[in-house]
């Protein structure tokens, strides 16, 4: 279930990409962060402990919304803008 | 406020060699003050690379590494905790044909000091350790060798030595030490005066002021050794990895960081510290990118260095003053000191507690530079000196 | 102008893009890095792209403030040389290292302002890293820049002006705001009345705030002690007490932060001297009244020289902006720098109110439990860093920083420093500027290892 609540920006136009696997729709302006809050709840799992994490500062300070794009480049959520195409992955396994 | 202090042994250097010579003499009974100038293994013993190696090093230092080589695993019960150490096995790359050869070479060398070094050709190289990329010819594997965690290592053998006893002064620089007729004479900082029948001086890159003082001049230099560490990653590289040649160094601890190195710091304007440069953290990340697959899409968080002393044949300082009774010098380990220290402690505890060791060090006495005629001293040959750019 | 003047500004927030206009009003052209896409900084970031809402919608009282900045920004940009979405990594002498899309490059400059800004100041508590839980800068950053709520039932918690307006904005948004828990009493409030004389108009905004939230039912409690944030793996509420009694409250996102806090990496590369602010309580560089540090040619202002607010960064940074012309030995307006000085030193003033309004929560150091998490990157807790303190006899935050890894993950302690040393502090009885500050370290900020790496710039 979506974290973040949507109040405005309904009417921008949708921006697809697919989040671990499955086809999403975000709107312009969105930061990766923002599109895949809205979708669901989490972003990544802790190094350590694996315990869920969806950001905190949403403004490139606390380093805890890395999440994975295309050929396994990884992505500071909240300080990148989302693209049309863009494959996410949340980073739900936990480490080896 | 003045206060003087009546010990057995004063240590001037908190690093790993004072610190491990502070607990083994306590061990021993004798009482000991052990002073540094900061926080004990704040310097090149707490910041170093980690790397626990017998691989690499000159025959003469072999005995000394031995010793050493059995009290990593016991790290455990001497200080209370296992710092980290790994057995993982160290493995060193051949880029060319002339550096396996190199290492070929030797391995013959070393053929009777028990390293068990298995040399392992291009194919069996591949299959064995996939996750190392580029053109690498070989590469020689010593199974025995590790690595640990120097922040934690260096400050509990302080820690340990101070709950076993020793007075351990931080942040009390040795402004001054002389001979007096029952032994020597220190001021140190905070208006401390210490009494000791024993000086050992273990002060590292700052160990030459006080080998001066007592008529010993010594060719000791700085290098400023840099790293960086990569964020807590999938655990892939099973081994320390080094390279014949140098340019790059590279170990996993558990939690999953990366520590690359292979280039060197500049000093700060304070010349007792010193900083990464912004290229050399850069040539570092780029190197390690290019020979490990697994690390090309990932961030390095941070680049640190340290200052170590560095004698001109890049062989330490070790044993009795040639001019000043029961003064005793252990510096200089040039960049490799880490895994000898522990063994160093014991040795400097025996020989105060004897006046000799069972491990033997005449390759390291002081006087070999008045000796040496501005070449090697006789008996030692350095290894090629390593070149950070090369690559 | 002359060839040798190439200033470097970082930071494109109120205070960058004032040094920046002061610059180019006297013929310069500075190079101006910013991490964001956009100039505006956090208080007055602007959208990705355009959309339905007005200036007034996203920046209410301030919008004149936000739209007199952003217009002097474009009106410059072309004569600046401006780098956004651009990492300073690194500074040493007379050289930044700056990262942006994928490279690496070195500039070099003749003079550098540092206007980076501030961060939320966070303190721990159980269930803070929670999924929902965001800083307060962070719950604004998603309604503004992305007209989000952080969630349906949203809490907000601290002490600090940010706690009302924050809350404020929310709720004229048209989120629904279950509860605003101050961390402060009620009575710190009567502080502002010293304030009216002399800022009438942030005082009254203030009480407006609070004012309003109450007129539309929103329960805002004073004397608040957080206990904790409820939910597994996301939020579902929050439990406090408050005069002994224990309170709880659903809900299913949280936005707090205790004041903010400067950001000083940079500074701290370069060699600035630092000095311990007992009223920021950390340690910040040393400058004087217009942003001259302990380095000749090194300007600091704005938030990251010490917390002062968006106007004061304002002034600050056209202040600093004459700094660099008058260290140059060019002519400067000495009537307007006489009228900055004397309204940085009237805000500076205005401070000491707004502290006594919204205090620290001086408890917390002492009251937290051991379990709850301190450092949020290596996920070390409070009580790890006691224990050391206890054990190991750390006194010095450096230092147990290497014996614990508390501030040793991605975030260089940007989100633990703070508290780090307040339990430190209190688990010596020492006071809080002798457990020092954590010593900055290149790059200040993750770094891609295979950056590719140009050389040296002009």
């Amino acid at each position: 279930m979506a974290l973040l609540k949507r109040l405005a920006r309904h009417k921008l136009p949708p921006v697809t990409f697919t989040l671990n696997g499955k086809a999403c729709s975000g709107r312009a302006g969105d930061t990766v962060l923002t599109a895949i809050l809205a979708e669901t709840d989490r972003l990544r799992l802790s190094d350590f402990s694996r315990t869920p994490r969806a950001g905190f500062c949403q403004m490139g300070a606390c380093q805890d919304c890395w999440v994975l794009a295309g050929d396994g480049e990884r992505i500071r959520a909240c300080s990148t803008a989302l693209e049309a195409g863009m494959n996410l992955r949340t980073i739900a396994e936990p480490r080896s | 406020m003045s206060r003087i202090l009546h010990k057995d042994v004063a240590i001037i250097g908190g690093g790993l060699v004072g610190s491990s010579a502070a607990l083994a003499l306590r061990r021993m009974g004798l009482s000991v003050a052990l002073l540094d100038k900061g926080f004990c293994g704040a310097q090149a013993s707490g910041v170093n690379y980690g790397g626990v190696r017998r691989q690499g090093r000159p025959p003469e230092q072999m005995a000394l590494s031995q010793r050493a080589h059995v009290i990593w695993p016991r790290l455990k019960e001497i200080i209370g905790i296992d710092g980290e150490f790994v057995r993982s096995g160290h493995l060193k790359l051949a880029r060319t044909e002339a550096e396996m050869a190199s290492l070929e070479a030797y391995a013959t060398r070393v053929a009777g000091f028990g390293l068990d070094l298995e040399l392992i050709g291009r194919n069996k190289l591949r299959e064995r350790f996939p996750w190392i990329a580029g053109d690498i010819v070989g590469a020689s594997l010593c199974a025995g060798d590790g690595h640990a965690n120097p922040r934690l290592v260096s400050a509990t053998f302080a820690l340990a030595a101070r709950r076993a006893g020793a007075e351990v002064l931080e942040h009390t620089p040795v402004s001054h030490v002389e001979r007096v007729p029952e032994g020597f004479h220190l001021s140190a900082g905070s208006g401390t005066e210490i009494r000791a029948r024993f000086v050992v001086n273990s002060a590292g890159a700052w160990a030459g002021t006080f080998a001066e003082a007592f008529g010993e001049p010594v060719p000791l230099g700085r290098i400023y050794p840099s790293m960086i560490v990569t964020e807590p990653l999938d655990v892939f590289m099973t081994v320390n990895i080094g390279a014949e040649g140098g340019g790059i160094y590279a170990r996993q601890v558990e939690r999953g960081n990366c520590i690359v190195g292979g280039m060197r710091a500049e000093p700060t304007v304070d010349l007792d510290f010193s900083r990464p440069t912004g290229s050399g953290a850069v040539t570092i990340m780029n190197r390690a990118a290019d020979l490990f697959p697994a690390l090309r899409n990932t961030y390095a968080i941070r680049c640190w260095s340290g200052t170590e002393g560095e004698m001109s044949d890049r062989n330490p300082v070790i044993g009795f003053s040639r001019t000043t009774p029961n003064l005793i010098h252990a510096f200089g380990f040039s960049g490799a000191g880490f895994q000898i220290a522990p063994g160093v402690g014991e040795v400097l505890a025996e020989l105060i507690r004897d006046g000799e060791s069972r491990t033997p060090i005449e390759a390291f006495t002081i006087d070999r530079f008045a000796r040496m005629d501005q070449g090697s001293p006789a008996g030692s040959v350095p290894e090629a000196r390593k070149r950070e750019t090369s690559k | 102008m002359s060839d040798a003047l190439r200033p470097l500004i970082v930071g494109a927030g109120p205070t960058g893009i004032r040094a920046a206009q002061t610059l180019v009003d006297a013929g310069i052209r500075p190079i101006v890095v910013d991490e964001a896409a956009a100039g505006g900084g956090q208080i007055y970031r602007q959208r990705l792209v355009p959309d339905e809402r007005t200036p007034r919608d996203l920046y209410g009282s301030e919008t004149g403030k936000a739209t007199a900045l952003h217009e002097t920004f474009a009106r410059i940009r072309d004569r600046i040389d401006y780098l956004p979405q651009a990492l300073v990594w690194n500074v040493q002498g007379k050289a930044a290292d700056v990262a942006a899309g994928g490279r690496t490059r070195r500039l070099n400059f003749s003079h550098l302002i540092l206007a980076t800004g501030a961060t939320d100041r966070v303190l721990p508590f159980r269930g803070w890293t929670t999924p929902g839980v965001f800083t307060l800068g962070g719950a604004q950053i998603a309604l503004k820049s992305q007209g989000c709520a952080i969630g349906e039932r949203v809490v907000f918690l601290g002490s600090g002006p940010l706690l009302y307006l924050v809350a404020w904005q929310y709720v004229k948004a048209g989120a629904r705001v279950a509860a605003v828990l101050d961390t402060a009493p009620f009575s710190s409030k009567l502080h502002l009345l010293r304030g009216l004389l002399s800022q009438p108009g942030v005082v009254l905004r203030g009480f407006r705030y609070a004012a309003e939230l109450m007129a539309r039912g929103v329960p805002v409690h004073f004397g608040v002690e957080p206990d904790q944030i409820e939910g597994e793996t996301r939020v579902t509420g929050m439990i406090w007490r408050e005069r002994g009694k224990e309170h709880r409250l659903a809900c299913d996102a949280v936005g707090y932060g205790f004041a903010l806090r400067s950001e000083t990496q940079l500074a701290d590369l370069a060699g600035c001297r630092f000095v311990f602010d007992g009223r920021d309580r950390a340690w910040r560089p040393e400058r004087d009244l217009a942003g001259r540090t302990s380095v000749s040619g090194l300007y600091i202002a704005g938030d990251g020289a010490g917390i002062a607010g968006a106007d004061a960064a304002e002034l600050a940074g056209e202040r600093a902006g004459f700094a660099v012309l008058e260290d140059a030995g060019l002519t400067v307006d000495r009537a307007r720098i006489a009228v900055l000085e004397r309204k940085l030193a009237a805000i500076q003033r205005f401070r000491d109110v707004l502290e006594a309004a919204f205090p620290f929560p001086d408890k917390w150091a002492n009251s937290v439990d051991d379990d709850v998490l301190l450092c949020r990157c290596e996920e070390i807790s409070i009580g790890q860093a006691r224990t050391a303190a206890r054990e190991q006899e750390v006194r010095e935050l450096n230092r147990l920083k290497a014996l614990t890894r508390v501030g040793m993950g991605r975030c260089q302690g940007r989100m633990c420093a703070s508290a780090a040393a307040e339990i430190l502090a209190a688990a010596h009885g020492q006071p809080l500027e002798a457990v020092g500050r954590l010593r900055a370290q290149p790059p200040i900020k993750p770094l891609p290892l295979g950056i590719a790496a140009d050389g040296e710039a002009a």
